[in-house]
């Protein structure tokens, strides 16, 4: 598999570079990656890892696209209103770079068929907007051993962190419980700064790049958070619990399942906090 | 003995905005009594009605995780830092 001459001229810039070079181009080519949700963290992340020429990107996502998704989710334009967001990102995506296979699933992640969603991919970024879908995507990735990106955003803040299934922590690990239905407010739209996602969603198809490529350190057993008022970054250490319920030493979780009452945690306006009434 | 409390975006209403703030304390589980009694109702956001660390919160003393420590029985001293981290599932 040789690059043509329009490829060579498209990847220029990442071309020159040692770390990339046309052998990494190639394994970008080969590689493939899932997208969950294609909202605000899913649009800049599926833009970046399309333009970079990864060579298919699947991307699961259940809604159609809403005036008030636009001010972060840029992956669509007001035209696309009402058409559903699997189609107008293959569209977009097939627009931006036409070497990349996109295969777009317009639904939503059950725990009967994530599995089969994550075992067809090099790699998941996980980009969704709800708890359930955190956690099934989580433990479907450490069952079946597919490294995952995880990042998560809510008004001028985000999380990033990279789980190299029963290596490093995953999501459980560090959040091991869901919390309890009633333990929250109920769902309503976040308020979230649209800069701030892109800000995370960039450093998850960064994250996403390097681990194809494999090089650099990721950000396997460091959460790092991005307090996007004070524009501060921390890191937090994380590590791999010998007790966690999927990824430890004696799992309890050997299948996705649904957790029980789907609910967002956080998808709320900045202020709110989990809480008892 | 003042030990440094980084407060997450969401509480920092209940500590006049501030970041970071100063509480006393040896163990996490004073810190978090000495927090409230400074900035009342900042307690019953991070600990369910039987004191427990809620779920989806974790705390960190000079980062690490006081669950693979002594839980809200850790030690702290001062100088040390205490973060408190929710984690984050917008998308």
């Amino acid at each position: 598999m040789s690059l043509s001459k329009d490829q060579i001229q498209r990847y220029s810039r990442q071309l020159i570079l040692p770390e990339v070079g046309v052998k990494g181009q190639e394994t970008l080519r080969r590689s493939s990656v899932l997208i969950v949700g294609a909202g605000g963290l899913g649009s800049p992340a599926a833009l970046y890892l399309a333009a970079a020429g990864v060579g298919k990107l699947g991307i699961i996502d259940r809604e159609a696209v809403a005036l008030s998704n636009l001010h972060r989710q840029i992956l669509y334009g007001t035209e696309d209103v009402g058409r559903s967001k699997s189609d107008a990102a293959t569209q977009r995506l097939s627009r931006l770079n036409p070497d990349v296979e996109v295969a777009a699933i317009h639904g939503s992640i059950q725990a009967e068929t994530v599995l089969g969603f994550v075992r067809g991919y090099d790699l998941v970024l996980d980009g969704s907007d709800n708890v359930a879908t955190r956690y099934l995507v989580n433990d479907a990735c450490v069952l079946s051993g597919t490294p995952l990106v995880y990042g998560g955003v809510v008004g001028f803040r985000g999380q990033v962190m990279v789980i190299r299934p029963r290596q490093s922590a995953c999501f459980r690990c560090v959040f091991p419980e869901p919390p309890a239905a009633g333990e929250i407010p109920s769902c309503q739209e976040a308020g979230v700064v649209g800069s701030a996602a892109g800000i995370v969603g960039s450093l998850m198809a960064h994250e996403a790049l390097k681990a194809l490529l494999g090089i650099g350190e990721g950000l396997a057993n460091r959460l790092l958070v991005f307090e996007g008022v004070a524009s501060r970054w921390r890191e937090v250490p994380v590590r791999r619990d010998p007790a966690c319920a999927v990824c430890g030493d004696v799992p309890t979780i050997r299948q996705p399942v649904a957790i029980e009452h789907p609910i967002c945690v956080e998808v709320q306006q900045e202020g709110a906090w989990p809480r008892s009434r | 003995m003042a030990v440094t409390v980084r407060i997450p975006t969401p509480l920092q209403r209940l500590t006049n905005g501030q970041a970071e703030v100063q509480c006393d304390g040896s163990t996490v589980s004073d810190l978090l009594f000495d927090l409230e009694k400074r900035y009342p109702g900042i307690k019953e956001r991070i600990c369910d009605e039987q004191g427990k660390l809620r779920r989806f919160v974790n705390v960190f003393v000079n980062e690490e995780d006081i669950r693979f420590m002594q839980g809200d029985q850790t030690a702290v001293k001062a100088g040390d830092e205490v973060s408190i981290i929710p984690a984050i599932a917008g998308g």
